[in-house]
């Protein structure tokens, strides 16, 4: 019987890796042995350098890809060896923040943040008031109609944010979301996250930046050649 | 999950995949190419089936005799009775002994005046048979047998089957046409299909993660393709429709070829090709897509 995030029972933890090993085929794990449990409306930053495993760790967080060994679960169910008929249902429950923003530059603003919605099977007329109201949020309020190809780095940065969290998902996995823009507009995304960690979801932001995961006040977890050091809690 | 109404072609939302890669007008031109041989694939498999069949029910409806004159008798006498005796069988229209004037003049084409007055030639009975219920050629054996002439029945039946086994192999070979052309055009589509898939990996991987299922990914492949072989098609059958209704006008009813005699009914036949091409660009389009996602190249999931 296929996993379902909506068969499970609300539980305490969103996400928890036991003993995961991975890596590209024909290649040594990037990852080793790693173990992390992250509980319901927690705040985690992961740092490393340039390498250790951090986009690794978020893609098999994301079902993008399987672990060699290990286990992995998700909103209380097992999806290490999950069918991928079932992956949409449990992405539908996550915003992912690209580090490249992934945005579709032949649609608006407006139908990138959209999308999600869209894919559930939405209509405009019942997401378009939120749709609107995200924009706005994130500061882009007056630029609803433009496509990505004519915002700046920063406001791309914002409308993937936007994108990601406009179906409240119970998990926000975010890669380098402040690598494009300057130390005031970092600040700013990093509010809005813990806006988004304070409503409820839990944050999980892999990041270079480790004087801004300290300025964080979130725990901070630390990736050095593919293993995982001690969770330690960064002052704020 | 997407609905319907992503796809309504008066959806003022725009369509999730980009615009139209470079290569898709080509692909159109192709399909269109594909589509106006098939439908001229089509339209030759009907004339000639049709042609093939009617001269077998002309044939069919004629039978020839040939008279061997007893001792006294001569060929004439003998010819005018069997035609007499064959006008009373049931299942003959008419019979009429062939003349030796008639004869000769049959054969003056490929013999030539000189040696027509001096060769022997067989006395024959032409028969119209009836349509509905024709006299086999038993009967007619029977009946003149039965007048004491000696006579030979040939009722044309290995030249009609003949024909009609050379109509059943144009018939198959217009048909096995059709389906190479469709083969291709199929092929033609699940290739660019995999080019759009791979030059839109970004963009799937964007829509999978964001929570669209793989059938839902195949069907905007499979609409796009869809609408565009529905296109390619309408554009292969017009032309064929204008090749075919010129050749109507030039050859008239009879066409210009006897073996092929196009009607204007023929070119109704055209008609379900944007339909059949759109089938046959979903199908290859669903086909290509769902093999690449199932395969995990796409870089949407495990």
């Amino acid at each position: 019987m296929p996993s379902s995030p909506a068969d499970s029972a609300p539980v305490s933890e969103t996400a928890r890796l036991s003993g995961v090993g991975f890596g590209y085929a024909g290649a040594p794990d990037v990852l080793s042995d790693i173990n992390l449990i992250l509980p319901r409306g927690s705040f985690h930053f992961l740092t490393g350098p340039s390498g250790a495993g951090k986009s690794s760790l978020l893609r098999l967080l994301t079902l993008a890809d399987r672990p060699r060994t290990g286990n992995i679960r998700l909103f209380g169910s097992d999806v290490t060896r999950i069918d991928r008929r079932d992956i949409p249902a449990f992405r539908r429950r996550m915003g992912v923040v690209f580090q490249d923003f992934r945005l579709l530059d032949h649609l608006s603003a407006f139908d990138n943040v959209a999308l999600p919605l869209r894919l559930a099977g939405g209509s405009e007329a019942d997401y378009a008031a939120d749709v609107q109201e995200m924009l706005k949020w994130v500061g882009l309020g007056r630029r609803m109609d433009a496509r990505p190809p004519a915002l700046s780095g920063g406001e791309k940065q914002r409308l993937a944010i936007a994108r990601a969290v406009i179906t409240r998902p119970g998990l926000i996995v975010a890669d380098e979301p402040t690598g494009s823009v300057d130390a005031v507009m970092a600040d700013k995304l990093l509010r809005l996250f813990q806006s988004l960690n304070k409503l409820g979801a839990t944050v999980l932001i892999a990041s270079h930046d480790e004087a801004l995961a300290h300025r964080s006040g979130a725990r901070v977890l630390r990736l050095d050649a593919g293993r995982l050091s001690e969770p330690s809690r960064a002052a704020a | 999950m997407i609905r319907l109404s992503d796809f309504s072609l008066s959806s003022r939302r725009p369509g999730l995949l980009p615009p139209a890669a470079a290569g898709e007008p080509w692909l159109m031109t192709v399909i269109a190419v594909l589509c106006f041989l098939a439908c001229l694939a089509a339209v030759a498999a009907s004339a000639a089936d049709r042609a093939a069949h009617g001269w077998a029910r002309q044939l069919g409806a004629e039978a020839t005799v040939q008279v061997r004159p007893s001792v006294g008798e001569t060929g004439d006498t003998a010819a005018a009775r069997a035609a007499e005796t064959l006008s009373g069988v049931d299942g003959v229209e008419e019979a009429a002994a062939l003349s030796r004037k008639a004869a000769e003049d049959l054969l003056r084409p490929w013999l030539g005046d000189a040696v027509l007055p001096d060769l022997p030639l067989p006395h024959l009975v032409t028969v119209r048979l009836n349509a509905q219920a024709p006299a086999s050629a038993v009967t007619l054996s029977r009946a003149l047998a039965e007048a004491g002439l000696d006579a030979t029945v040939d009722d044309h039946s290995l030249w009609r089957g003949e024909v009609e086994r050379s109509a059943a192999l144009i018939t198959a070979l217009a048909g096995a046409a059709f389906l190479a052309v469709a083969f291709a055009a199929a092929a033609a589509i699940a290739y660019a299909t995999r080019a759009g898939l791979a030059a839109g990996q970004g963009v799937i991987e964007t829509l999978s993660l964001n929570g669209a299922t793989d059938g839902a990914i195949a069907w905007l492949f499979q609409r796009r393709f869809g609408l565009m072989a529905a296109g390619a098609g309408a554009i292969g059958a017009g032309l064929a429709a204008i090749v075919l209704a010129f050749l109507r006008f030039l050859g008239g009813s009879d066409g210009l070829s006897a073996a092929l005699p196009i009607t204007w009914s023929d070119l109704a036949l055209l008609s379900p090709c944007p339909l059949l091409a759109a089938t046959v660009a979903v199908l290859a389009a669903r086909f290509a897509a769902m093999r690449m996602l199932a395969s995990g190249k796409d870089g949407g999931g495990a």
